[in-house]
Formats: structure tokens, C-alpha cells, sequence
């Protein structure tokens, strides 16, 4: 008889990558990085979906299937984000999020 | 029943000719835009015979009366079943009558226009504004509505506008354009505020139902409004304000004389021969309206004719310009024609005046073009407006001097020639009502006489003039049109007038009164034997009389200081007293507000800019510290 792990515990977890995830995009300087945060950010999102759907509906299958929508969108940005990443290398040779600051006032 | 659907055309084809000119005009070689201005014009001048010649003989007459056919019509907007704007064509006598006149003397201008403009640099969109103007002209006296007569009477103020300042490099020519625009559009708000009271007292603007004698429309005179006179009457004298601003009758005539700065055959066409007869043409296709329901307003209209009449009759003996001179006479006639419509009763016999009228218009209209074309063609020859530098002419223009003798006999009333019979018709009008107005246009008729006289000599007989390069003769473009028009001059006068228009569409005889005519032949020929005494050599007597007038002499010479007077009242009190308060308020209390919230605006922008930093981590930052801030207060604060 194997007891079931608690709700609190996935939200604990998911909690904790969300603050990871929003430190690391206040923090971090690198690009690549602060990508790397945001998909912490959704993935942590994606816990809450799949564990209150287990926890509250088991069963119904929304929480699922919104949580794969979420990774298919997450995809999608990362290949749009990589993409602006690679052409502001190419203009100014760098991908500190500090040079990229042309629209400004 | 005719079909008269085609009469749109007449309109349509010179509005067509000015879009492909003003558009294409400048891709073809020079006289080339001519001709085809010119062949667009010949097709309307056609259309519009053969429509005259179905209304007036085979059209259906009821109880012998012409009557008003819709010839084409389309509704545009409708407010109630009695007020609505629709555009359209409509056929009557005084209609068909103006189609004539304008494409024929349009046709004959644009014909002209193809040697007087040869060279010129704008000539294609000299011949795309002909056409425009002949659009505008011809839209406002087949108007149904009287909306629509407002709209392409404004368009013919546009285009005359453009017309007189042709010449834009010259200063002289622009200051013309402009006055003659403000001057008319000061008078056309009056003929606005005319219409708007018009069609509130009857509830239509239809011309229909405005202008049926025994309709609803014309009976409601409206009470005692203002000054003793009714509601209608002041309806009627507003809009004949406008009809006043576009004919030059005193006191809105000061843009006339200047507008003769644009060429010549603009001055032909607009200025002596259709525009300005549209003052005219107003009253006339108000007239039920005047002679039944506001027939103070038809003194008005009588007595600022009769003035004017003599007013400008004074002046133009005394003017050196050659177009000035005829310009001042345009006047006069166009004063000859108002008094006739002034003193006119409605229907039948009683609308002697009317019918004189508009054979006057008739008349007129041939007779002035073809004054101004010759006088078009003498500038060509001598390069010089003023009669001092002309003089023995004859002989080296010999057909511009026979057409413009006829011209003078014409418009001086000499028999047989056009003018005669309907200036007689004017005078019996003018007896039968009012005497102290026949006697003024007894003396008009000599004065005429003179000063027509006095140019003719003064260009073609008087002193030997020695000229740099001698004058020759114009181009047969430009001497077919004179001879045509000296033809229609000479010969126009036969046309039994009443048998065709009259007041209410019922024609009568009319017999030439030799009671009335010979004093006035004999007028005329007085007035012609002083100005061949004083002109025909050169004599020392008109400088002896112009010491003798002194005073009188200098003030005709400047038009009795009229120009001076709303010089004086423009600049010395509307623009310092009224114009001059109403610019520094909208200087410094509206400008100085909205520069004021400007200011403030950017002043508060330029401080806090720096938030827009660019640095999108900064951004996350506050966007991540105001949910924080958020979920603070809907947790702990309000308890959500």
C-alpha cells in the first residue's frame, strides 16, 4: 500500500521554479539564460495544471491537455526567441540583455 | 412625349473634356488640346440646338403655354416629400434659351482661345478651365433645385476664380482673383441665408413647385417680419444679394473692372456674355415667386438695375483701358436687364419686362462677346490695353473693324441691328410702369451711344498712331468667331421673342412701339455724333471738357472712389477694429491655452523619459513588483 504523494508538495515544488525562474530572468544578463527562465516559468506552470487536475478532477482531462498546449506554445517561443537571439548577435556581437537597449526613449 | 434624357449630356461632355485636360492636357502638342476642347463643346453646342428646336416646336403645349419638362432627374437627398436636394435638368424657355447662349458663345470662345492662346505656356489648362466653366455654367441654368443652382453657382465663382488669375505670375492678376472671389462669396451669403429662409417659409426647394404660380409654396408671403417688409420679400432680397454679387450691380460691381486682368476671351465668355448675366437668370427663374409674393423686392431689383445702369454708364466714358470701358458697359447692360425684370408684371402681356429681359440677355450676349473678342484681337495686333496707344486701326485690321462697328451699332440700339429691338422692348417695359426709370434709361441709351462711340473712334479713327511693328490681322481662328458673332449680332434682333419666352410660358405679339423708339434711335445717334465730333480727328475738346468737368471728371475716372471707400472700411475699421481684437484673442487666449497644455505635457514627458530605458530587465522588474504590490493588497488589504 503505497501512499500518494500530497498536492503540497507539487506546489511546493512548482512554487520554487516559479521564484527561480522569475530571480533568474531579473538577474541574469545572458540572453540564453533569461530564455532558459522563462521555460522554468511555464514548466512550473505546467506542474499546477497536471497536479490540480489529478487532485480536484481526476476524471477530467482539461489540465492535461492545457498543459501540453503550453509546452507546444513554449516550443514555438523558445525557436522565436533563439531566432531574435541569433540576428542580435549578428548586429552588435553580443547577447547581454544590457547592450540591447535601442528602444529607448 | 420627347425623350430629353440626352440633355444630361450638354453638362457632362465639357465636364468629361476638363477631367481628360487637366489630366492628359499637358501630353499633346500645343493647339491640339484646343480642338479637342473645342469638338467637346461643338457636340454640346449641337445637343443643345437640337433640343431648343424639339422644346420650342415639337414639344407638348398646354393651353398654348411652354412648359417645364424634366429632361433628367436623380434624387439625392430627401428630407420630407416637398424638401428634397435632387440633381437633374430642367426645360423652359429661359433654360433652353441660356443653353443656346452659353455653348455658342463657349463654342465661339474656345474658338477664339485656339490663336489669342497660341504659345501660351498653360494652354492646356487654359482650354481644361474653359471647360470646366462651361460644366459649372451650363449645370446652374438647367438646375431643377434651387440647391443645386447654389452648388454649381459657387463652382462658376471657383472657376472664374481661376480663370481671371491665368495669369498668376502677375501680381495685379491674383489681387483681381481674389477680390473677385471674396466679393462674390461675401454676396453668395446672402443668397444662402436667402435660400435657407426661403425654403423654411415653403418647405421645398424645388423649382417646380417654388415657381408654380397657383402652387401651395408661392402663397405662404410669410408675415410681417422686419422693417415693415415680409418674410418672402427679405427671402427674395437676400438672394438677390447673390444674384447682385455675381451680376456687378451696385454696390457688389467693385470686382468687376479688375477682373478684366485674365485674358481676354475669359473676359468674352465670363465676364460680359454668361457669368455674370446668372444674376439675371436668377430672378428671372424666381420671378413668380418676386412678382407674386414680394413684389417690394422687384422695386429693389428695378431701381439697383436703374442705377447701376447709369452709374456705370458714367464711368465707362471716362475710363483708357478698352476692356475696362466695356466692362463698365457690361454693367449697364446687365443694369438695362435687371430694370427690365424689375418693372415686369407676371403673365401674359403684363410680363412685357421679363421677356425683354431675357431677349436683352439674348442680345447681349452676342453682341458683348463679340465687343471683347475684337477687342482681344486689337490687344493681339498692338500688345496694349490702353486706347492712347491705338488709333487708325482700319486699316490694318479690317475685318476685326467692320465686326466691331456692327458691335457698337448693336449695343448702341441702332436699327436693324440685335440691340435695337430689344433695348425698345426694355424701354416699353420701363414706360408702362415706372417713369422716372425710363427717362434715367433714356439717358443710359445716349450715354451708351457716346462712350461706345468714343472707344470705336478712339481705336480705329482718330490719331495716326505709329506703331513699333505693324499690326496685322489676327489668325482665321480668331476672325471666324467674330464674323459669326457679327452675323448673330446683326441678325438675332429678328427672332420674334415672345412668341418663345415669356413670364409664364404664353406667347404674345409684341409690335415695336416708334413712339418709344425713334426718341431713343434718335438718343443714340445724338450720343454717336458727340463722340464723332470729339473723336473722329484728334481735337483739343475732350481735354477742354475734362478741365471744364474737373472734379467730376477725376471721380468718374476713378469710379467714384469706390474702390478707396471698401479700401476704407475693409482695412481702416474691419480689419483694425474687428479683425485685429478677434486675431490677438485667438493669438493669446486660444493658441496660448493650447500651447499651454502642450507645455505642460511635455514638460512632465522630459522629466519622466528615463523609465523608458530600453532595459528590459527593468521592465520585468516593475512589472513583477507591481504584481507583487497587487497581490499584497487583494490579499491582506481588501481580504479577497
Amino acid at each position: 500500500m503505497y501512499q500518494e504523494i500530497p498536492l503540497q508538495y507539487f506546489l511546493i515544488i512548482s512554487t520554487l521554479m516559479f521564484f527561480i525562474g522569475i530571480y533568474g530572468f531579473l538577474t541574469r544578463r545572458n540572453l540564453i539564460t533569461m530564455l532558459m527562465s522563462t521555460e522554468l516559468i511555464l514548466n512550473s506552470i505546467n506542474i499546477n495544471f497536471v497536479a490540480f487536475n489529478h487532485y480536484l478532477y481526476p476524471d477530467q482531462l482539461q489540465g492535461h491537455f492545457f498543459s501540453i498546449f503550453i509546452i507546444a506554445i513554449a516550443a514555438a517561443e523558445a525557436s522565436l526567441a533563439i531566432a531574435i537571439i541569433i540576428n542580435i548577435y549578428r548586429r552588435i556581437n553580443n547577447i547581454n540583455v544590457e547592450e540591447v537597449d535601442e528602444m529607448k526613449y | 412625349m420627347i425623350d430629353y434624357t440626352y440633355t444630361i449630356l450638354i453638362p457632362l461632355i465639357p465636364l468629361l473634356m476638363f477631367i481628360f485636360l487637366g489630366l492628359t492636357g499637358h501630353k499633346f502638342k500645343a493647339p491640339t488640346q484646343g480642338i479637342l476642347g473645342t469638338l467637346g463643346l461643338l457636340v454640346s453646342t449641337l445637343l443643345s440646338y437640337y433640343t431648343a428646336y424639339q422644346y420650342f416646336f415639337n414639344s407638348i403645349k398646354v393651353d398654348g403655354a411652354y412648359q417645364k419638362i424634366i429632361g433628367f432627374h436623380t434624387l439625392w437627398l430627401k428630407f420630407t416629400d416637398t424638401l428634397y436636394i435632387d440633381l437633374g435638368v430642367i426645360l423652359d424657355p429661359i433654360s433652353v434659351m441660356m443653353l443656346i447662349v452659353i455653348t455658342t458663345v463657349s463654342l465661339m470662345v474656345h474658338l477664339y482661345s485656339i490663336g489669342y492662346m497660341k504659345g501660351d505656356k498653360g494652354f492646356s489648362h487654359f482650354f481644361a478651365f474653359l471647360s470646366l466653366f462651361s460644366f459649372s455654367m451650363l449645370g446652374l441654368v438647367i438646375a431643377t433645385n434651387i440647391f443645386q443652382m447654389y452648388i454649381f453657382w459657387e463652382l462658376v465663382g471657383v472657376s472664374s476664380y481661376l480663370l481671371i488669375g491665368f495669369y498668376y505670375e502677375k501680381q495685379s492678376a491674383v489681387a483681381a482673383a481674389k477680390k473677385a472671389f471674396i466679393v462674390t462669396r461675401f454676396a453668395d451669403l446672402g443668397f444662402l441665408i436667402g435660400i435657407l429662409i426661403l425654403s423654411f417659409n415653403t418647405g421645398t426647394f424645388d423649382f417646380q413647385l417654388l415657381t408654380n404660380p397657383h402652387g401651395a409654396a408661392i402663397l405662404k408671403g410669410g408675415s410681417i417680419a422686419f422693417m415693415g417688409l415680409s418674410t418672402m420679400t427679405w427671402a427674395m432680397i437676400l438672394i438677390f444679394m447673390g444674384g447682385a454679387g455675381k451680376s456687378a450691380m451696385f454696390p457688389l460691381h467693385i470686382w468687376l473692372p479688375d477682373a478684366m486682368e485674365g485674358p481676354t476671351p475669359v473676359s468674352a465668355l465670363i465676364h460680359a456674355a454668361t457669368m455674370v448675366v446668372a444674376g439675371v437668370y436668377l430672378v428671372a427663374r424666381l420671378f413668380p415667386i418676386f412678382a407674386i409674393s414680394a413684389p417690394s423686392g422687384l422695386e429693389v431689383v428695378a431701381w439697383v438695375g436703374g442705377f447701376t445702369s447709369l452709374f456705370a454708364a458714367v464711368i465707362a466714358c471716362t475710363q483708357i483701358d478698352i476692356k475696362r470701358v466695356l466692362a463698365f458697359s457690361t454693367m449697364s447692360q446687365i443694369g438695362y436687364m435687371m430694370l427690365a425684370l424689375g418693372v415686369s408684371g407676371y403673365g401674359g402681356e403684363h410680363g412685357l419686362g421679363y421677356m425683354a429681359s431675357m431677349f436683352h440677355l439674348f442680345t447681349h450676349a452676342f453682341f458683348k462677346a463679340l465687343l471683347f473678342l475684337g477687342a482681344g484681337a486689337i490687344i493681339h495686333a498692338v500688345h496694349s490695353n490702353n486706347m492712347t496707344d491705338m488709333g487708325g486701326l482700319r486699316k490694318h485690321l479690317p475685318i476685326t473693324h467692320i465686326t466691331f462697328l456692327v458691335a457698337c451699332l448693336a449695343i448702341a440700339g441702332i436699327p436693324p441691328f440685335s440691340g435695337f429691338f430689344s433695348k425698345d422692348e426694355i424701354l416699353v417695359a420701363a414706360f408702362e410702369s415706372n417713369k422716372v426709370l425710363f427717362l434715367i434709361e433714356y439717358l443710359v441709351a445716349g450715354l451708351t451711344a457716346f462712350y461706345m462711340f468714343r472707344l470705336y473712334y478712339n481705336i480705329f479713327w482718330g490719331k495716326q498712331t505709329v506703331y513699333h511693328t505693324t499690326p496685322h490681322e489676327a489668325p482665321a481662328t480668331m476672325t471666324l468667331p467674330l464674323i459669326f458673332l457679327a452675323i448673330a449680332s446683326a441678325t438675332t434682333g429678328f427672332i420674334p421673342f415672345s412668341k418663345f419666352v415669356t413670364s409664364d410660358g404664353l406667347p404674345f405679339e409684341t409690335i415695336t412701339e416708334w413712339g418709344i423708339a425713334i426718341p431713343s434711335v434718335l438718343i443714340a445717334l445724338v450720343g454717336i455724333t458727340i463722340a464723332t465730333i470729339l473723336y473722329y480727328k484728334p481735337t483739343g475738346i475732350p481735354s477742354k471738357m475734362t478741365h471744364a468737368l474737373g472734379g467730376f471728371y477725376k471721380s468718374a475716372y476713378h469710379k467714384f472712389y469706390f474702390d478707396e471707400l471698401y479700401q476704407f472700411v475693409t482695412h481702416k475699421i474691419i480689419f483694425r477694429y474687428i479683425s485685429t481684437p478677434i486675431a490677438w484673442f485667438d493669438r493669446h487666449i486660444i493658441d496660448a491655452t493650447m500651447n499651454g497644455i502642450a507645455n505642460v505635457t511635455n514638460r512632465i514627458s522630459y522629466s519622466i523619459k528615463g523609465l523608458q530605458s530600453g532595459q528590459l530587465q527593468k521592465y520585468a522588474y516593475v512589472f513583477v513588483s507591481g504584481v507583487v504590490v497587487l497581490a499584497i493588497i487583494f490579499i491582506y488589504l481588501l481580504k479577497y
